[in-house]
């Protein structure tokens, strides 16, 4: 048991300017690893499969809990979060890379702005803060409370960015994430008192809502199975609507 | 410049990709049977269409028009995928590669299918069952008519069901699940019309 080894492949980086290249690592097993315990052997000591002292391989993580996903990478070819991949469910040698969709910081860690920055443009929030107490706000639909809290779940990981053909180096496309969020902050009671202001910034500029190609690979891919499609194609109606309303005119304009 | 341009495009290109180029396609292939029924048949259709009144405002406003922006549009969003159907098999990231796949093959088509039958009309040629015959005479003519078409009627249903998830009309899974059997019927159904009709040129 003691001699059993892990292999693994993973693909590095100095800096966000050098190029990449892999690195092999052969690291004694123990039973009930993630691929973070693995990775915490590697920095504990960073020699790599041929014997050679290198640098310890740099990565994120958090809560290790996948609440947080802060840990996502791409594990034999699938992003998910590594601090719930577990060596044992891994087919060896494990392949380990960056989520590259996204700016590559080093090795496995990258720079996740993209999104973060998309949500505040659509302002992933319910604004509530005034100079006076506001009260307790409407009550939301049972139904309602119960579709939106899936959509609530939504860690920011990037998996499903990761996994868009559309969102990448030549496409400004904000991707599922914060589109998903657009729907569930317009379907809170006072969330919806932004509704239009959310749904033109998904129509204005370029990298909106309809820069969705429906590849569906959002959906395959989010850990959470938040259900992205259904509510990219809602928000398709809701900015149908919304565009039509702005056109011809309308006094429901929130 | 307008900052709704990329929306308005884009759903521009969807709704013109249906309205009136895919109406088109109808009218286009429900013309071509008259060929599965015969010579006069086929030349007395053809000539009905050539003698219809705004003729050229129809071909024009409703056909190069519109194909001439889905098609430039289209390329353009054609090109700014990074397809992935490597790591992510799943069906429709294999439809949506197809569908891209499948518009730059329609492209090339039907500048070739212009150029030799519209183009040569309106250098003199006569557009009748014996233009089609002569073109399809030859075997490599025939298998680029029949690749021409079924890539037509695939990026025509296939568009149809993203038209469906793009104007918000199919939102649940069910419903595009559903428009997804409907598109396959599409597909079917017009690429028999379309492949039966090529063929009666070649006497089959
Ligand atoms: S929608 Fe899913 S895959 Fe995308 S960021 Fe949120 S949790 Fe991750
Ligand atoms: S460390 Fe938070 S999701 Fe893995």
């Amino acid at each position: 048991m003691s001699d059993q080894t892990i292999e693994m492949i993973i693909v590095r980086q100095e800096d966000p300017d050098s190029s990449s290249y892999e690195q092999k690592f052969s690291i004694p097993y123990r039973s009930n690893m993630n691929v973070i315990s693995a990775l915490m052997e590697i920095r504990r000591n960073p020699v790599d499969a041929e014997g050679n002292n290198t640098t310890p391989v740099a990565w994120d993580a958090s809560c290790l809990e996948e609440v947080c996903g802060a840990c996502s990478m791409v594990i034999n070819g699938k992003p998910r979060q590594s601090c719930t991949a577990l060596i044992d469910k891994l087919e060896q040698p494990i392949r380990l890379e960056p989520m590259n969709t996204f700016p590559v910081m080093r090795d496995l860690t990258v720079d996740r702005s993209r999104m973060f920055d998309s949500l505040k443009r659509v302002k992933a929030w319910v604004p509530i803060d005034g100079t006076h107490d506001l009260g307790p706000g409407p009550r939301m639909p049972e139904a309602k409370r119960q579709w939106a809290y899936e959509l609530s779940k939504c860690m920011s990981c990037g998996v499903c960015l990761q996994a868009c053909p559309n969102v990448n180096d030549k496409s400004d496309f904000i991707g599922p994430a914060a589109l998903s969020q657009v729907r569930l902050f317009n379907a809170h009671p006072t969330g919806a008192m932004h509704k239009a202001e959310r749904l033109e910034t998904l129509m204005e500029g370029d990298g909106g809502i309809a820069n969705c190609g429906n590849s569906q690979n959002c959906v395959e891919a989010c850990p959470k199975e938040i259900p992205l499609t259904t509510s990219i194609a809602a928000l398709n109606r809701a900015t149908t609507l919304q565009s039509f309303k702005n056109f011809f005119g309308s006094d429901n304009t929130a | 410049m307008s900052s709704n341009r990329e929306f308005l495009y884009r759903r521009l290109h969807s709704l013109l990709g249906v309205i009136p180029i895919g109406a088109f396609l109808i009218v286009h292939l429900t013309v071509n049977w008259f060929a599965v029924r015969g010579r006069e048949e086929y030349n007395a259709a053809a000539a009905f269409m050539e003698a219809l009144p705004f003729r050229y405002a129809m071909e024009i406003g409703l056909i190069f028009l519109p194909i001439i922006f889905h098609a430039v549009y289209g390329l353009y969003i054609a090109f700014q995928a990074r397809n992935n159907t490597s790591q992510f098999g799943y069906f429709r990231n294999w439809m949506f590669r197809f569908q891209r796949i499948s518009g730059v093959i329609v492209l090339i088509f039907i500048t070739w299918h212009v150029w030799e039958t519209r183009l040569a009309a309106a250098f003199g040629a006569e557009v009748n069952f014996s233009m089609m015959e002569d073109i399809v005479a030859n075997p490599a003519a025939l298998i680029a008519y029949i690749i021409g078409i079924t890539a037509t009627t695939f990026h025509f249903a296939n568009g149809l069901w993203s038209f469906a998830v793009t104007w918000g009309i199919t939102v649940t899974p069910r419903s595009q699940q559903i428009a997804t059997y409907v598109s396959i019927g599409v597909f079917a159904a017009l690429t028999f019309v379309g492949i039966r009709s090529i063929l009666a040129f070649v006497g089959v």
